[in-house]
Formats: structure tokens, sequence, C-alpha cells
């Protein structure tokens, strides 16, 4: 694929200049551009097939590369090395939760305990996240305390923009202290530096160390903006907030119980990533709930990658099927050029213009005029690329993310010297097939 | 003086459906060199075919064709071609000049397909024929902006810019009037004075009595071959440039040279 990537713009490279240094090459370019500024409307309608369908090759790769590369950077933030042990609410529970008082399900510190023993585990950082109002003074903002470990941020990909993250030495101490999420701390601290000040959870008060970079969902459960959590040291959480979660649910008087909320682990090695994968689901086969998911980046990565290589099947299905009547329409104008020039071509042999000559002439022509519509397609495509996510972004408010990939522009381009080629050959054939008296006659 | 051209018993028969059209039966004939030959006769007799076959843009049936004394009766298509840009100028009746092009342009195609690079010797090598022909402030013109005359013009500026053996015009003057007929005319008579060789055909005795010698064809054969003594009168105002000038235009040292293979 890198083969063809530098082959493929190396070789148009030499062809033009070969045309451009080719003293032949070079009349028969300028000739083929004023022929076809005679007739250009002709041209330009005759290549608009070849026009569009580049322009919706070069636009779609780049939706769909964007797209796709966000997907799989989404994933590949997750890690493909990691595995993401969740709580989940059984479902029979939560019908039955209404009459319960607390519902008790999920991963426990035993099995914790038991997960660990697996050799090939390089590291597992547990979390324990649950809702709660972060205040500053009069403000309070509904946060996610995520209680967990210094190794967080090395396993989810994340990094610390202000301050520093917690440390072993706050958790061995059940230190007060938390490290906010980006949002959360421009929205609790509008005009002064968060870092040293308090913020209170629940009862007690904690002190903000760091605030962490901007980031996408990075591996942490639930649908809400990770960039609103507030993470604190897990033996921190378990004195300050007990060795149970308990989520009282608005409207109703039941209550949740969790031990940990998600583990997210490393291995060692990626191809032992789904046999622990398997180790885990055992391990945890002693639940009598489904209260569990044990989700692997990896099968999602590759999922991801194997639907990225059906949409580009697809896409070159579309773009060959496109060329394909763009070289017919670019053929059937040149078999019309070709007629209407008899004329031309006649005297052309009468003045010594050997069949090759002819041939050569047409053949410019049709390649000069593909690769014009290509040129002018990657234009248009790259124009798309441009404009849409502006208008997706202010008009619908969504947004369009794309990713221009200059094998796709160099692809096109070829293609549209191929077709020029391909389907310039039959007309250019003919026309230097004729037989020079007749055409000398043609009116 | 050494023959230019040199046919024997050419015949050219052409296939319609099947049917056989004999076009040319069997001609013989030798054109000197620097000799102005006007072909005459009745519609359909062969003149057309013959020049045809002179100018290599066909091959003959049967028969023999010396042209420069090379054999070029059996040659293929690339060297017939090779033989037009090196030997050959065409004048046309219809003028055949290409649209796309200017004056200049189109005056110097025949030196594209010898393979020649456009340099500045040959652009001036063309605008001095365009000038030689009268054109000399039209170098940038397109066919549609000239005259039939003018349009006459450039082509025989053209016919002339590969320094060929011989010009072949079939009917120059079919499309003009008498007096532009008289002009050009009188162009070929003084190209023939400094030693062109032209075959010309054409259908009025009064253009004929510009050439030295007439040939009258009848059902593709030799009616009648003469000496013309009757030489039309030429007038010298139409090639405005000084002799030297002209003969150096007209007849370059090395120009074939420079467009070898
Ligand atoms: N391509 C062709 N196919 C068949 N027959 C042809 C072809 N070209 C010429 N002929 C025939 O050959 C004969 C000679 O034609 P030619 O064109 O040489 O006549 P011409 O002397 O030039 O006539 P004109 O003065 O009308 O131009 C005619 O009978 C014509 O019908
Ligand atoms: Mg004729």
């Amino acid at each position: 694929m890198t083969l063809v990537s530098l082959a493929t713009p190396a070789l148009l490279v030499f062809l033009f200049l070969s045309i451009g240094l080719w003293d032949k090459g070079r009349r028969g370019f300028v000739l083929a551009i004023r022929s076809l500024w005679l007739h250009r409307m002709r041209a330009f309608l005759s290549v608009l097939g070849i026009i569009i369908g580049t322009a919706a090759v070069i636009a779609l790769m780049a939706f769909g590369e964007g797209s796709m590369q966000d997907a799989l950077e989404d994933i590949r933030r997750m890690g493909a090395n990691n595995i993401m042990v969740r709580s989940i609410k059984p479902t029979e529970t939560a019908n039955t939760s209404q009459r319960s008082w607390v519902a008790i399900y999920g991963l426990t510190f035993a099995d914790f305990e038991k997960i660990a023993t697996i050799p090939c585990i390089s590291r597992m950082v547990p979390m324990r996240i649950f809702p709660q109002e972060a205040r500053r003074g009069y403000r309070g903002v509904n946060s996610r305390v995520v209680a967990t470990i210094p190794e967080f941020l090395d396993i989810h990909n994340l990094d610390v923009k202000i301050g520093r993250f917690i440390n072993g030495d706050d958790d061995f101490h059940l230190r007060n202290v938390a490290v906010l999420g980006s949002k959360l701390a421009s929205r609790l601290f509008s005009f002064e530096d968060p870092i040293g000040k308090e913020i209170q959870l629940g009862t007690f008060y904690y002190r903000v160390v760091g605030i962490l970079k901007e980031h996408s969902q990075g591996g942490s459960i639930g649908s809400e903006d990770p960039n609103l959590d507030v993470i604190i040291p897990m033996n921190t959480a378990k004195v300050r907030f007990g060795e149970k979660i308990f989520q009282r649910t608005s409207g109703s008087r039941s209550a949740e119980k969790v031990d940990i909320s998600q583990i997210t682990l490393s291995v060692t090695d990626i191809d032992k990533v789904r046999p622990t994968g398997d180790i885990i689901r055992r391990i945890l086969e002693t639940h009598t709930k489904q209260d569990f998911t044990v989700s692997i980046p990896l099968d999602r990565l590759e999922e991801a990658e194997r639907a990225k290589e059906r949409y580009k099947l697809l896409l070159v299905l579309i773009a060959s099927i496109s060329l394909v009547v763009g070289g017919i329409g670019i053929m059937n104008i040149m078999l019309a050029t070709v007629t209407e020039r008899t004329r031309e071509i006649g005297i052309r042999r009468a003045l010594g213009a050997k069949q090759r000559d002819i041939t050569l002439q047409f053949l410019i022509e049709a390649v000069v005029q593909t690769s014009l519509g290509g040129l002018l397609g990657i234009g248009l495509g790259l124009g798309m690329v441009l404009a849409l996510p502006w208008i997706t972004e202010t008009f619908l408010a969504t947004r369009l993310p794309s990713k221009v990939h200059f094998d796709s522009i160099s692809w096109s381009l070829a293609t549209a010297v191929g077709v020029g080629l391909i389907f310039g050959i039959y007309p250019s054939r003919r026309a230097a097939l004729m037989d020079p008296i007749e055409a000398l006659r043609h009116v | 003086m050494a023959s230019v051209v040199r046919i024997e018993e050419l015949e050219k028969t052409y296939i319609l459906e099947s049917v056989l059209v004999p076009a040319l039966k069997g001609v013989t004939l030798e054109v000197e060199e620097g000799d102005f030959v006007a072909l005459m006769g009745p519609s359909g007799s062969g003149k057309s075919t013959l020049l045809n076959l002179l100018g290599c843009l066909d091959r003959p049936t049967y028969g023999q064709y010396f042209l420069a004394d090379q054999d070029i009766a059996h040659l293929d298509d690339d060297q017939l071609s090779e033989i037009r840009s090196r030997y050959l100028g065409f004048i046309f009746q219809q003028y055949n000049l290409l649209p796309q092009y200017t004056v200049v342009e189109n005056i110097e195609i025949p030196l594209l397909y010898q393979g020649c690079k456009i340099t500045d010797q040959t652009l001036e090598r063309c605008e001095g024929l365009a000038r030689l022909v009268g054109l000399g402030d039209r170098f940038d013109h397109r066919p549609m902006q000239l005259s039939g005359g003018q349009q006459q013009r450039v082509a025989i500026a053209r016919a002339l810019v590969n320094d060929p053996a011989v010009i072949l015009a079939d009917e120059p003057t079919g499309n003009l009037d008498s007096h532009t007929s008289d002009e050009i005319m009188n162009l070929l008579a003084r190209l023939n004075d400094i030693g062109k060789t032209i075959i010309m055909v054409t259908h009025e005795n009064e253009i004929a009595s510009w050439a030295k010698r007439i040939i009258r064809m009848r059902d593709g054969l030799i009616e009648s071959d003469v000496r013309n003594n009757e030489l039309h009168s030429r007038s010298p105002g139409t090639i405005s440039l000084p002799p030297e000038m002209l003969e150096r235009l007209v007849q370059p040292q090395g120009f074939q040279q420079a467009g070898a293979n």
C-alpha cells in the first residue's frame, strides 16, 4: 500500500515531466489545450462525469476516513492491550428494585483480587464511579466522582493540563485531594486558579491538585461528559463515602450498592488479550446474575477496521462505475470530435504526419481532458470537504469529521489519466487509420 | 536537367462495390527539375488521382514511381509520410489551413512532422515565408480572419517551408475570383522562376497559360503533352522581397539535415 502510494505520484510526475520535456509531447499538450479551448463547453460537459465521480470519491473518502478515524482513535485511546470489566445493573433487579431497598450487584473487591492472580496482567486499575454534586461556594455542578488509583492516568492515555495527578502518597495517607476534568474546573472556577483551592464533595472538602486536559470518552463508563469528572484517591473514597456506593435514584427510595464500577486492566502481550478476557469471564461465572460486562477494545478495533475496508471497497466500486460511465462519455465525444475533424486529420497526414503522430495527438487530447477533469473533480471534492463540515456545524450543530488522504488524490488523478488513455485509444486509432485522401475530401 | 518525377506505366484501379473502376490506365511521365506543369482534362479523366499518386497519398495498383530518384511505389505508410514531409508541398483548392493555428503556426506544420525543433531560426523562416507571400503584417491572424486569396497565400508559404522537391497543386485557384487567381498564379510563377518545380491541376486555359508545359488527360491516359509557347507574362509586383533574401528563404542551406530523425 505504501509502495503504491509512493509510486502513483512518482509515476504522474514522471508522465507530466516527460510530456513537458519531450518536444513532441509538449506541442501535443499545447495543441490539445487549444483544441479543447475551441470547444470548451463541450469539453467541460464531456468530462462532467469524471469531475463529479472524482469529487464524490474524494469527499466520501475524506468523510468516511474522518469518522472512521474518530472511531478508531476512540477505541485506540482505550488501549488495544486493555480489557474493561464493568458492573452493570442486572435487568431482573431493575424491575424489582422499586420494592427492595438496596440493589446489590456488580464487581466486588473479592473479584478484583481473583482477577489480579491472572499472570499476564501488567496493570489493574479499579474505579468506583458515582454521581455526586461538586460544590465551590454557592456554585454546584452535577458531577461524577471517579475514585481510582494513580495508574488511571496512564492506562487511559490521559494528560494533566495543570498541576499533578493523584499519587500513591495521597492514596496511602487518605488525603482529600481531587483532580478535575477541564469542563468541571472551568464551571466551578471562572476567574481564579483552581489549584490549591478546595471543593466540596458530599460532606467533605477536597483540595484541587490538578486539572486534566480535555479528552473524549477515555474508557471510563457512562455516557456523560468525562470532562465533568472529579477524580479522587480510591482509599480516600472508601473512607469518606464508605465501602459501598449508594446511588439514590431520584423519585424513588431505592439505592444501589456497588463495590467497583469498573476495572481497566492492561495485558502484557496483545496476543493474550482475548484469552485473558475469557479467563476473566470464567472467574466471574460465579456471579448468579448477569451484572458485569467484559469489553475488549481490540475486538471493536478489528471490527472497525473491517468496516473501514468494506467502506473502501464500496467506494472503489462506486468510483469504478462512475469512471466507466465518464470514460464512455469521453469516448463518445472523442469519436464525434474525430469525425468532425476528419479534414484536419487529412491535412496533417498530407503534410507528413505519420499514423502514430495522429494517434498521439488525439490520445494526448483525451488524457489532457480527463486529467483536467480529474483535477477539477479533486478541487470540487476538496471544496466539499472544506465546506460541508462548516455547514453542518453552523446550521445543524453536528460535527462532521473529515480527513483527506493524499492517497485518494493521487489515485483519483491516476485513474483520470488512465480513463483518458483507455477510452481515448479507440477514437485515436480510428483517427490515425483514416485514409488520407478520403479524409481530405471530407467536408 | 535531371528529372525530379518519373512515373512508368502507372495504373490505378478503384474497387467500388466489386466493380473495378480504372482511373489511370498506364501513365508514363517525366517532369524535370524547375518545370511548371499544368494538368488539364475533363472531369473524371484522372487528374486528381494522378496528383494523389504523385503526392504519395495513395499507392498505385501497378507501375513505378521515382521521386528524386527514390523508388517509392512500394513504401509503407510511415515511409510515405516521411517522403511527404521532406519532398512534397501541397496546395489545395480549399486552402486547408488549420483553424486553431495562426498564420505562422500553420506554416510551421510540415516542420513539426519532420521532427524539427521549433527554434528562433525556424520561426524566422516561417515569418520570412509569410512576408514572401505578402502577409508580413498578419503573422498572428487566424485563417477565419483572412480572405480566400490570403488563405491560399498561407497555404503556398506552408508548401514552401520544407523546401520540397515538387509542389503539387490541385486547382489552387478553383475557389478564387479572376483577379485573386492572377495574383496567386503570379506568385507561383515567380517561385517557379527561382527554381521550384510545380505540378498543377486546372480546368481553365487562362490559368494553364501560366505553366511552361501543358498535359491533357482523357480517360486515365495522357492525351497530349506540349510546351506552352504563349507563356503568361509575369508581373513583378507580388514578391516584394529582394531576390537574395527570397532565394535564401526558399532554399536555405542544410535545412533538411536539421530535421534528421
Ligand atoms: N475513391 C474512389 N473510389 C472509386 N472511384 C474513384 C475514387 N476516386 C476517383 N474515382 C474515380 O476515378 C476517376 C478519376 O477521378 P478523378 O478524381 O481523378 O478525376 P478528376 O480528373 O480529378 O476530375 P475533376 O476534374 O472532376 O476533379 C473517376 O471516374 C472517379 O469516379
Ligand atoms: Mg479532381
